[in-house]
């Protein structure tokens, strides 16, 4: 007995609980996994997120320090930017609200690589097409959880309707190191880490940027 | 907004990302949000219990990845076609304590790039010309099985039995029968061979138990730490190197999601753990935790602080007055403190912060907490005593856990690493009888001594068990499912130059299936099967206080032309005349058999094989409730004495002692010395050494997440998600004009490797880390362009253990121009 989790109007959406991620990015090789993506592809990517100084004095020191992850993909936002740069109409929202890339449509021109806010289309060089997180559609059409979901060692990943999840998790969605979340609505929320500052508050920096 | 627009099929090659996240937090503007009222669908109801992959697979199998975590992963397999298509995490069990859903980590799912690995070894191997010259012929397994079976036979004839080796190595480590690819019971059957004590993982806390415990003691489990006050972790990291969703990751993420239990975490490095499950971070220089330990207590005397009724009770030398008989004057840990002892030293939290880099303000505050908190969990990790003095840095964190009276008490410990409760599934026989018919042993790390001069070790120099001295040295090695005869042996250059010369260790086979830098020094290389192309029942591993077995189910043929240990032993067994001995006439399925059977009579409700094959994983939490380490000592300290000559804990050791007057440290590790009292003392290469050394830097090799030791670290997919990389703290790259991602060098007399830079406050100034398990990659200059931490380490067994100093080192690090 399953269910189908393609529900037009549910507007999907993920949880992260960065109170507990540990940076370890089973939830990206799983992903991987799945969707046979190459080096050099990841639909989901976990940032690390890193801050503060030191004091020293004489032969002690003192640290005043802070880390932090984030494990972000394709957010499916209200606002998708993606979809609004496509010259092609090959990038657009499903009925249950998650955007997907078609094929056949896309030329790779790239465009919405350019304009997503959180590199979550993503250019494969061997097919010449963009491609993207689709919340594991055929997952959720047989009931199953998306692969980065059910593969998260310390469970700091959960998704459904956004309105469910804000309502379960609150709305947080503005800790750095993501983006102003005006800029695509994105149908993410955010536990924030105890260190964790607003998007704009400049406290620490992206320690792993070849990384992701 | 920055865009990167070269997109190089380089970059694509080698994984680096050619996206700009200079745009994440640096993106300005945007419109105001409006939310959509959206109907309340509800939360899907779909769960780990409904996975069941992709919809066309033929069949999905049980197995599980083996690697040496101490983890133990479920996994699924599903097969198409014969080829293994997807890797689907365990879809049994929950969130909740001792019913674990066991999610593999990030390693585990990237099984399929392991098992079709380029790496793979597809056929036996044979070296022509020199050893480790890297000229190889293809050879028929008839001719390897023929060849090893003579070599056996003709060093057995030549030298005896003690002449044979069965290398240290944990490429298998959580298998049964594929375990240790059933080696051991070949060799053993064949008249045994030299063994070895210790390990690479915790040589030195080994040797350091039987001293203050009698015997290895786990402390309490971490899911007892429900009921602490105050976790306090030494080196301790399962965050990081217990990474399994059914592991110790889940129970200290679900004890602290659920209890809010405070934990401090005492590192050199801001580990995962700190930064997700701690409250607070001390900072240590490495090598340095008996200082600290002894600035503490003397903090905790001073103020009263500390649980005198249970020193008088249950220990021995912390007073003069519970000294052992003969024992000098002023050789109690309170002379110790006061400086009454052969220093002259009173260990203030002022001496203490000299040598350990924490401020003695900050020593005394942490002093006072820990004394505070009843009961309070403290733990080590084993990164502690991987060190040149590691076995006093183990005691000492035992004598906190004793100062402090948290020993044997529910939410306590005994300051050793966390305990667990395990099944006790029948383990495949590595020899039959009531032990291994050698009894000589040495250290699992010193056989480079044995292979360069046997007969010159003796007890007292080397540790050498069960003889006085060695008649004969290592003649001929098995290393099998182990990387560590090169790659995770400490200084590869001493390593190569020992078993260059073939004479010394006339024959050696290895068994893999990737083409590690170990087999670059083999005489012959065997293709061994991955776990997923053979049968096995797989034990559980390290999870708090739940217990499990995986049905270990064959996903595919085996690739290439590999064969599993079982096969090659039985054929070597026929042509050395003892295949009947070897095999008990059982297949390996039989063998299998025979362990349900075996397991089923000490596990009553254990599965059948039918069973478990259905149900692939089976788990049992403990009915006693957590485990509490020496509640029976605590108890009645008479009726339970401990293993010690006492009966009692030993902070003072009398045999310690006395081997301190008759071991000898010749040579260059004349400054190595064993002491009654876990004290601190200054090694080679240590702290205080780094102030006046042309390698100013202390260098440690944590545990890293994307292989397990050299485990998976020939993926790229795993390279991709932790490449390889060097912590520095900015303080110490500023000095050197590095740059977070700059290419650098790290090098030290013996060695040098190159790597990039990771600028991070995570890590004490005055320390760097670069995670062991990298592959070694020599380019035509000498310089380890594959970052392996063995090019810098030195070959120097520790004081009592014999072991792996593998956290100690001296280095410097410059940038690449």
């Amino acid at each position: 007995m399953t269910t189908n989790a393609t529900e037009a109007g549910a507007n999907y959406g993920f949880h992260f609980d960065q109170t507990l991620c540990t940076g370890c990015k089973a939830c990206q090789v799983a992903c991987k996994d799945k969707h046979d993506l190459p080096i050099g592809v990841n639909w989901r990517r976990v940032v690390e997120y890193t801050g503060g100084s030191w004091q020293t004095s004489g032969h002690t020191f003192t640290p005043n320090v802070f880390s932090y992850y984030v494990s972000i993909s394709c957010n499916h936002c209200e606002n998708p930017v993606c979809t609004q740069v496509c010259p092609t109409t090959a990038m657009t929202r499903r009925p249950d609200g998650t955007v997907y890339v078609d094929d056949e449509k896309c030329v790779g021109c790239r465009y919405c690589e350019w304009a997503c806010p959180y590199s979550a289309p993503q250019f494969n060089a061997e097919t010449g097409h963009m491609t993207k997180c689709d919340l594991c559609y055929d997952y959720r059409e047989t009931g199953q959880d998306p692969a980065c979901v059910s593969a998260c060692p310390s469970r700091a990943l959960d998704w459904g309707p956004i309105e469910e999840l804000r309502a379960k998790y609150g709305s947080t969605n503005d800790v750095a190191p993501l983006p102003d979340p005006r800029i695509t609505e994105p149908h993410l929320v955010v536990t924030p880490h105890r260190d964790a500052t607003r998007w704009d508050a400049g406290a620490g920096r992206i320690t792993n940027p070849k990384e992701i | 907004m920055t865009i990167v627009a070269d997109v190089g099929l380089d970059q694509e090659r080698t994984g680096t990302s050619r996206r700009s996240f200079l745009k994440w937090s640096a993106a300005a503007g945007g419109t105001a949000a409006l939310v959509p009222a959206v109907a309340n669908l509800g939360m899907p109801e779909v769960r780990a219990e409904g996975a069941t992959g992709m919809a066309e697979a033929d069949r999905t199998v049980w197995n599980a990845c083996l690697a040496n975590c101490q983890s133990r992963c479920p996994l699924r397999l599903q097969v198409k076609d014969g080829i293994v298509v997807r890797v689907l995490p365990d879809s049994t069990g929950s969130d909740e304590m001792g019913d674990f859903n066991i999610r593999a980590c990030v390693r585990g799912r990237a099984q399929r790039e392991r098992i079709y690995s380029p790496n793979r070894i597809k056929r036996p191997m044979k070296r022509v010309g020199e050893r480790g010259g890297g000229q190889w012929q293809e050879i028929s397994w008839e001719e390897a099985f023929d060849t090893i079976a003579s070599e056996m036979k003709r060093v057995k004839d030549t030298y005896g039995n003690e002449a044979l080796w069965y290398h240290y190595g944990s490429g298998s480590t959580g298998g049964n029968i594929t375990k240790r690819g059933t080696w051991p019971r070949l060799l053993n059957t064949y008249g045994g061979y030299l063994g070895q004590f210790g390990d690479y993982s915790t040589a030195q806390i080994t040797a350091a138990f039987p001293y203050t415990y009698g015997e290895w003691i786990s402390s309490n489990s971490l899911e007892d730490a429900q009921r602490s006050q105050l976790q306090v972790m030494f080196g301790n990291n399962p965050l990081e190197t217990r990474m399994s969703g059914g592991g110790e990751l889940a129970v200290v993420q679900k004890v602290r999601k659920d209890f809010q239990v405070r934990t401090i975490v005492i590192d050199p490095r801001y580990s995962d753990t700190a930064a997700i499950a701690g409250d607070d971070w001390v900072p240590i220089r490495p090598g340095t935790d008996a200082a600290l330990i002894a600035g503490m207590i003397h903090v905790m005397v001073e103020e009263g602080l500390h649980d005198q009724a249970f020193l008088d009770k249950y220990c021995v030398g912390f007073d003069e007055a519970t000294l052992p008989e003969g024992a000098p004057a002023n050789s109690s840990y309170r002379a110790y403190l006061a400086g009454k002892g052969t220093d002259g030293i009173e260990k203030t939290p002022e001496w203490a912060a000299e040598i350990t880099g924490v401020p003695a303000a900050r020593i005394r505050k942490l002093a006072r907490e820990i004394a505070a908190a009843k009961p309070a969990a403290i733990t080590q990790g084993w990164g502690p005593q991987r060190h040149a003095t590691g076995e006093n840095s183990a005691r000492a964190i035992f004598l906190l856990a004793a100062v402090t009276g948290n020993i044997g008490i529910p939410g306590g410990g005994n300051g050793a690493r966390e305990g667990n409760t395990t099944l006790p599934v029948k383990a495949f026989p590595l020899f039959d009888g009531e032990a291994p018919p050698v009894k000589t042993q040495i250290s699992c790390f010193n056989w480079i001594d044995a292979i360069n001069d046997g007969p010159s070790m003796t007890a007292t120099k080397d540790g050498v068990r069960g003889k006085e001295k060695l008649d004969v040295g290592i003649k001929l090695m098995v290393v099998n499912a182990s990387n560590t005869l090169i790659n995770q042996h400490n200084d590869i250059h001493v390593t190569q130059e020992t078993l260059r010369d073939d004479s010394k260790c006339e024959f050696i086979v290895v068994i893999d299936h990737q083409w590690t830098a170990t087999c670059d020094w083999g005489d012959i290389v065997l293709p061994s099967t991955t776990n997923f192309e053979e049968i096995d029942l797989i034990p559980g591993a390290s999870c708090g206080d739940m217990g499990w077995a995986i049905y270990g189910d064959k996903a595919i043929e085996p690739v290439f032309e590999s064969k599993t240990g079982y096969e090659m032993c039985t054929e070597i067994a026929r042509r050395l005349g003892i295949e009947k001995e070897f095999t008990q006439g059982r297949t390996q399925e039989q063998w299998r058999d025979w362990l349900f059977e075996q397991t089923r009579e000490k596990i009553p409700e254990f599965p059948t094989k039918e069973q478990l094959a259905e149900m692939g994983v089976f788990r049992k939490h403990s009915p006693t409730g957590p485990r509490v380490a020496m509640k029976d000592f605590r108890d009645d300290p008479v009726a339970n004495p401990l293993k010690t000559p006492s009966g009692k804990i030993e902070i003072y050791s009398q045999l310690l002692h006395e081997m301190s007057q008759k071991w000898e440290f010749p040579g260059e590790r004349s400054g190595d010395r064993l002491t009654a009292l876990p004290e601190h003392v200054d090694s080679w290469e240590g702290a205080l050494e780094a102030r006046k050394s042309e390698y100013p830097l202390q260098c440690i090799a944590h545990h890293y997440k994307g292989r397990t030791h050299s485990s998976y670290a020939n993926l790229p997919t795993m390279n991709e998600a932790h490449p390889q990389m060097l912590w520095i703290n900015p303080v110490d790259a500023r000095a050197r004009g590095i740059e977070n991602d700059d290419e650098i060098l790290v090098r030290n007399a013996r060695g040098t490797v190159k790597t990039v830079a990771r600028v991070t406050p995570r890590i004490a100034p005055g320390v760097v880390s670069l995670p062991q398990g990298a592959w070694y990659r020599p380019n035509s200059k000498g310089v380890d362009e594959g970052g392996c931490v063995n090019t810098l380490m030195k070959y120097h067994p520790s004081p009592l253990a014999k072991g792996n100093p593998g956290h100690t080192a001296l280095v410097e690090v410059e940038k690449v121009n």
